[in-house]
């Protein structure tokens, strides 16, 4: 497995924190997916053998929870909440701008491949609705406007890395 | 009659200007000193507080906290575990985000109380796997705790030891329900247990006796722990003590988060006094009074029959601006408290629509282990989505109702009555518009909002 050094060392010390190595399951698959940025074969096998347990039993986990991905993503990842409090107060307006601002439809990765846009179940911030989660940072009542905004300062920042 | 006055006791400190989430901050604030206390009191003693305070759990269910305690197996000789259920997901609701981001050692001491009270070693916060940032707070709190010797081994001395780790869920509603989040935190897909025998306080992580809290809840044990049992018992009404929190959203002029003494505030106040009523040139419609899952209420129905006051039973004849916010009032109409996420919709919405809405977020969180739910969820998402994207039938609302009578009852956990509540209201008490969505949809503007 091919990781960061620190990313090993939290590995190793995330397990301590459980009785029952198993438990280490969702932790160690965070861990890799913020390094890997996807969860490979190789990385399922991996864990399996770290955890003393069947492939299969990291697998199932995978495919369970929504968050841990199969295939890489955009630079970015973009989600935009779609439950009924943003949904009233235009959620889909603000994930079709997105979309429409990156040229990509939701689920694939932008021409470009700097964003995934996606939409995702409530994300707990219904006061501010509509918001959206982009990579670890949530904005809040993103409107049109404010969609195009923080599409803008995506895609200046892209420009000032080539 | 305007709505009562605020009291914040557990959100005192939310979005106060220059208090920070750091720990100094915390103890200018008179932080940890109610830890220090309770170190010093028998354990026994903090339980019966909780008892007597009448706590009822925050999470939703609103099952009294000093119950849950009493029934946690002491005898098995197995350790006891603690876990903070900071899994909120119910749409809705969203108090718990701010309670771990502005203010998490109130949070971290609430929890060292209740392991203690209770003498559990090991609690786990498990946390929903959309807040990373909230994780990383509150891993810095309990570093920073840790190392004042509030957390970890030989508390203040004591010779009781406690650790506290945080848990990240990965975007399963489902693991908001204890005991999917116990198999969730075991490392395995989050399929809820069946109950008997596994219910936590005896059979619950790793097979040991486990207490499941809410972050509201044990920030109020915090409280509790401070002002005592009774006094808190004062606050509120009979039965619904303490202070409650609203989350309230979608359309009203003023969305957020308020915390009123329980069951002193109407909807009618919450929503017209508090929140500013509606949006200019609208009306209410309806609005779903705690977290998606709880039944619809709709404006103008009338809500009659007989309650205790007191020692007397009285009559009463409620509009849904008339409705005590408390857990038994609510239930009273048929309705619940739930985690007190408000969402109100006014005579924009149209109700087929927004039920779509609901359905979709259900059949994506089933986890699928009883066919009812995992089945019929998907058909109440296919059948309403069709009926906004596709071709839609008179009686497609009766077919939705079908589908919606045949979970409830027949799963293993309480999902398959959340996922067919908002059917069933919708539809009986909307009936009208999913009669006619067939012939209203042709004459709906194109370009309205999409809610689905």
């Amino acid at each position: 497995m091919n990781l960061k050094p620190e990313t090993f060392q939290r590995i190793d010390e995330v397990i301590t924190h459980y009785p029952v190595k198993r438990s280490a399951t969702l932790p160690l698959l965070h861990l890799i997916q913020e390094d890997a940025g996807y969860i490979s074969e190789e990385a399922i096998t991996w864990i399996a053998a770290k955890l003393e347990l069947q492939p299969i039993n990291v697998l199932e986990v995978v495919t369970f929870y929504p968050m841990f991905r199969r295939a890489p993503i955009g630079r970015r990842h973009i989600k935009v909440c779609r439950t009924l409090s943003c949904a009233l107060s235009g959620g889909y307006k603000t994930c079709e701008t997105f979309e429409k601002e990156f040229c990509t439809h939701r689920g694939e990765i932008s021409p470009d491949g700097e964003v995934t846009v996606e939409f995702v179940e409530c994300l707990a911030s219904c006061g501010t609705a509509p918001v959206v989660l982009i990579d670890e940072t949530l904005h809040e009542k993103v409107d049109v406007t404010k969609a195009k905004q923080l599409s803008d300062q995506i895609k200046a920042e892209a420009k000032a890395r080539k | 009659m305007s709505a009562p006055a605020q009291q914040r006791i557990i959100f005192k400190h939310i979005d106060e200007p220059g208090y920070t989430n750091d720990i100094e901050c915390y103890l200018r604030n008179g932080g940890y000193e109610v830890l220090k206390k309770s170190v010093g009191r028998k354990p026994e003693e903090l339980i019966d507080e909780v008892k007597k305070s009448g706590l009822r759990g925050r999470g939703g269910a609103g099952f009294p906290c000093g119950v849950k305690w009493g029934l946690v197996d002491r005898k098995s000789g197995k350790p006891i575990y603690l876990i903070v259920n900071a899994d909120e997901s119910e749409p809705g609701t969203f108090k718990d985000r701010y309670i771990m981001h502005q203010d998490p050692h109130q949070l971290i001491e609430g929890t060292i109380i209740s392991c203690f009270a209770n003498n559990v070693k090991q609690a786990y916060i498990y946390i929903r796997g959309e807040m990373p940032e909230g994780a990383r707070i509150l891993e810095k709190a309990i570093a920073e705790a840790r190392a004042k010797n509030f957390v970890g081994p030989n508390i203040l001395g004591t010779g009781y030891s406690c650790e506290i780790y945080v848990h990240r869920g990965a975007g399963a509603y489902i693991c908001g329900e204890e005991t999917g989040l116990i198999e969730s935190l075991e490392g395995k897909r989050a399929n809820p247990r069946i109950k008997p025998p596994y219910f936590p306080a005896v059979l619950g992580l790793y097979q040991c006796p486990t207490i499941v809290n809410n972050v509201e809840t044990l920030c109020h044990v915090k409280y509790i722990a401070e002002h005592g049992g009774e006094a808190y018992s004062k606050i509120g009404t009979p039965g619904n003590t303490g202070t409650r929190i609203f989350c309230v959203s979608g359309h009203v002029q003023r969305p957020g988060y308020y915390e009123f003494p329980a069951g002193t505030i109407t909807m009618g106040q919450l929503l017209n006094d508090v929140c500013g009523g509606p949006l200019p040139g609208r009306t209410f419609k309806a609005v779903i009074p705690g977290g998606s899952s709880a039944k619809v209420l709709k404006f103008g129905e009338r809500y009659k029959g007989k309650r205790k006051v007191g020692a007397d039973m009285v009559d009463y004849d409620w509009g849904v601006e008339d409705v005590p916010m408390d857990f038994d009032s609510l239930a009273m109409i048929g309705s619940m408290g739930g985690s007190g996420g408000v969402i109100v919709m006014d005579d924009t919405v149209n109700m087929v629509e927004a039920l779509a809405n609901i359905n979709a977020f259900y059949s994506h969180e089933s986890c699928g282990q009883c066919t009812p739910c995992r089945e019929g969820s998907l058909w109440m998402k296919k059948i309403s989505s069709r009926m906004v994207h596709g071709d839609a039938r008179p009686q497609d609302g009766a077919l939705l109702k079908s589908v919606a009578d045949q979970i409830p009852g027949r799963t293993i956990c309480a999902f398959g009555e959340a996922c067919s509540w908002p059917t069933q209201s919708f539809i009986i008490k909307f009936k009208d518009e999913f009669d006619a969505y067939s012939e209203v949809k042709k004459t709906l503007p194109a370009d309205r909002r999409v809610l689905v």
